[in-house]
């Protein structure tokens, strides 16, 4: 008796997946749960620009994976983990760090595009990578996004103190027997995670959007780097949340309408902030 | 082992032979060094003398072209860095700062902030603090694991006279509490002379050592800083009568003005 409760709740459980808006729902908190640790990061290591590279490059993945019927995200993964290490090697080397981001975050697009355009028999629409196209999530790709944002929540945890005492200092670090290097790796591996997951969900283009802005509007009221990071988490599943809702409502495109909720939500803090600090005084 | 070369004292770093190379610029040619227990060396010479490499490479944050570097087993060392920007978009308070990378109780964190003269800051932004109050910080965050060895790179940068003055006597009295060994690099020629045990004047390689009186007398010391009195009046002018024994290049060229203010 029981066990066929149970079973029926379960099964129940299951079949809401079968609406494409609950999907949808789930793949945007998923997103905004990976995203948010990583974007405190982004933000406070001043990657912004290498989160773009990142994640421009992850186009170029998407049309390798279609041309050669792999999965879509392990093509994203390659290659936008390729771009973050090649990225992380030679500004190491000394070069100007935003030449070589502007040079291999367009090529990686540009070749990305026309390497697409090259595919025959494949009816693609571009603008689903480019901008996201979250109302087509399927199941699997629920159990991509949210196994690959369980690892990255994992990862950051993980090497949460680690990361941080790199991120203020490297000579602390090291003289703590802590490889920055070695953070800064895992970090890029977990950007590139986020990327791949993300592609499907605000596009490439605007992925960055949604590392930094929950966690930009976080910041204006955290008073500590994990209430920024839990702060950026609840921002962004808000905004994936009300820019669903706006999609649904007034028929606008969903990735776009997610990022446009967190800018708003940005705002909003800020202003909240503001008031709040000016009472204070 | 040469950590316990003799029983009087305990050796806590031996460095032998360390050459670094920058590129083409040899930074540290043929250095040796030690320090031991309970004692404070300072380490002096002009900009680009590598006196920032030679702490780095301690501390590990640098690989040494060659020559080794011996610590003494289980050795702590606390580390104070020349340059520490926290970004403004990172909320960290003084108590979480000493919380990194191990994580600390109130009370120790409170014991820390006390034992530098900074108590009931713990609850400040860095980003708040004064120039003063977050060398202190730094300092507690530095002696949170009691050190045995205390590594500062030019403590005092950015400190006015009497700021300066205060975190000197922080550091005397820090090493008078806890017994442990004072490794830095300064500036200050008239702090160093009289609160050293030794001090090392290095310009790429060891151009003298000793106690403050041997080195404020050698030749080559007075060469690099001057000839002023025991290095009190020192000029901190970098003259071109003295040789250099190695293949250095002109980052250290003369004419540089060193002087604190």
């Amino acid at each position: 008796m029981t066990t066929r409760m149970i079973v029926d709740t379960i099964t129940d459980l299951i079949d809401m997946f079968d609406d494409f808006l609950i999907r949808a729902l789930f793949a945007g908190v998923g997103v905004a749960l990976a995203a948010a640790p990583l974007g405190c990061f982004v933000v406070w290591r001043r990657m912004a620009y290498f989160g773009d590279a990142t994640a421009h490059a992850a186009i170029l993945g998407v049309a390798l994976s279609l041309g050669f019927g792999v999965s879509i995200f392990l093509g994203a993964l390659g290659v936008a983990l390729a771009m973050a290490l090649t990225v992380s090697n030679l500004s190491e080397r000394g070069y100007g760090v935003d030449t070589i981001l502007g040079v291999l975050a367009h090529s990686a697009l540009a070749f990305g595009l026309v390497a697409v355009s090259f595919l025959q028999g494949v009816r693609l629409d571009l603008n689903a990578y480019l901008f996201g196209d979250i109302l087509a999530v399927s199941k699997s790709d629920l159990l991509v996004i949210w196994s690959g944002a369980a690892l990255v929540v994992g990862l950051m945890i993980w090497r949460w103190q680690a990361l941080l005492t790199s991120t203020v200092n490297r000579g602390l670090a090291y003289a703590s027997g802590i490889n920055p290097k070695r953070e800064q790796q895992l970090m890029t591996l977990g950007l590139a995670i986020v990327v791949a997951v993300a592609i499907k969900v605000v596009g490439a283009l605007l992925i960055v959007a949604m590392l930094i802005i929950p966690a930009a509007a976080a910041r204006a009221v955290a008073r500590s780097p994990e209430a920024m990071a839990f702060g950026a988490a609840g921002i962004g599943a808000l905004a994936a949340v009300g820019g669903l809702g706006m999609s649904y409502q007034m028929d606008t495109p969903a990735g776009p309408s997610i990022v446009c909720a967190a800018s708003v939500l940005f705002l909003a803090f800020n202003l909240v902030a503001r008031v709040m600090l000016k009472d204070a005084r | 082992m040469p950590n316990l070369r003799c029983g009087c004292h305990m050796r806590l770093v031996t460095i032998n032979g360390l050459s670094v190379k920058h590129g083409n610029h040899q930074a540290l040619a043929n250095v040796a060094l030690t320090v031991d227990k309970g004692e404070i060396v300072t380490i002096v010479g002009p900009n680009g003398s590598g006196k920032s490499t030679l702490l780095r490479c301690i501390i590990g944050a640098m690989t040494p072209d060659s020559g080794t570097i011996l610590k003494a087993a289980g050795m702590r060392m606390g580390y104070v860095p020349q340059k520490l920007a926290i970004d403004a978009t990172m909320p960290l308070t003084a108590a979480r700062f000493l919380s990194l990378p191990k994580r600390r109780d109130r009370m120790h964190i409170q014991e820390a902030l006390q034992q530098v003269g900074a108590d009931g800051l713990q609850d400040r932004p860095m980003a708040g603090l004064s120039g003063g109050q977050f060398q202190r910080v730094l300092l507690a965050r530095a002696l949170m694991d009691k050190p045995d060895l205390l590594i500062l790179d030019e403590p005092t940068t950015g400190l006015d006279q009497p700021g300066s003055a205060d975190l000197y006597t922080q550091i005397e009295h820090v090493r008078r509490d806890s017994g442990a060994a004072i490794l830095m690099v300064s500036h200050e020629l008239h702090v160093v002379m009289s609160a050293s045990d030794r001090v090392v004047c290095l310009n790429g390689h060891v151009c003298c050592h000793g106690t403050p009186e041997i080195v404020a007398s050698a030749p080559e010391y007075r060469a690099l800083f001057g000839t002023g009195t025991h290095g009190a009046l020192a000029l901190y002018r970098h003259e071109h009568d003295h040789h250099h024994h190695h293949d250095h290049d002109d980052a250290h060229d003369c004419g540089h003005d060193h002087g604190p203010h």
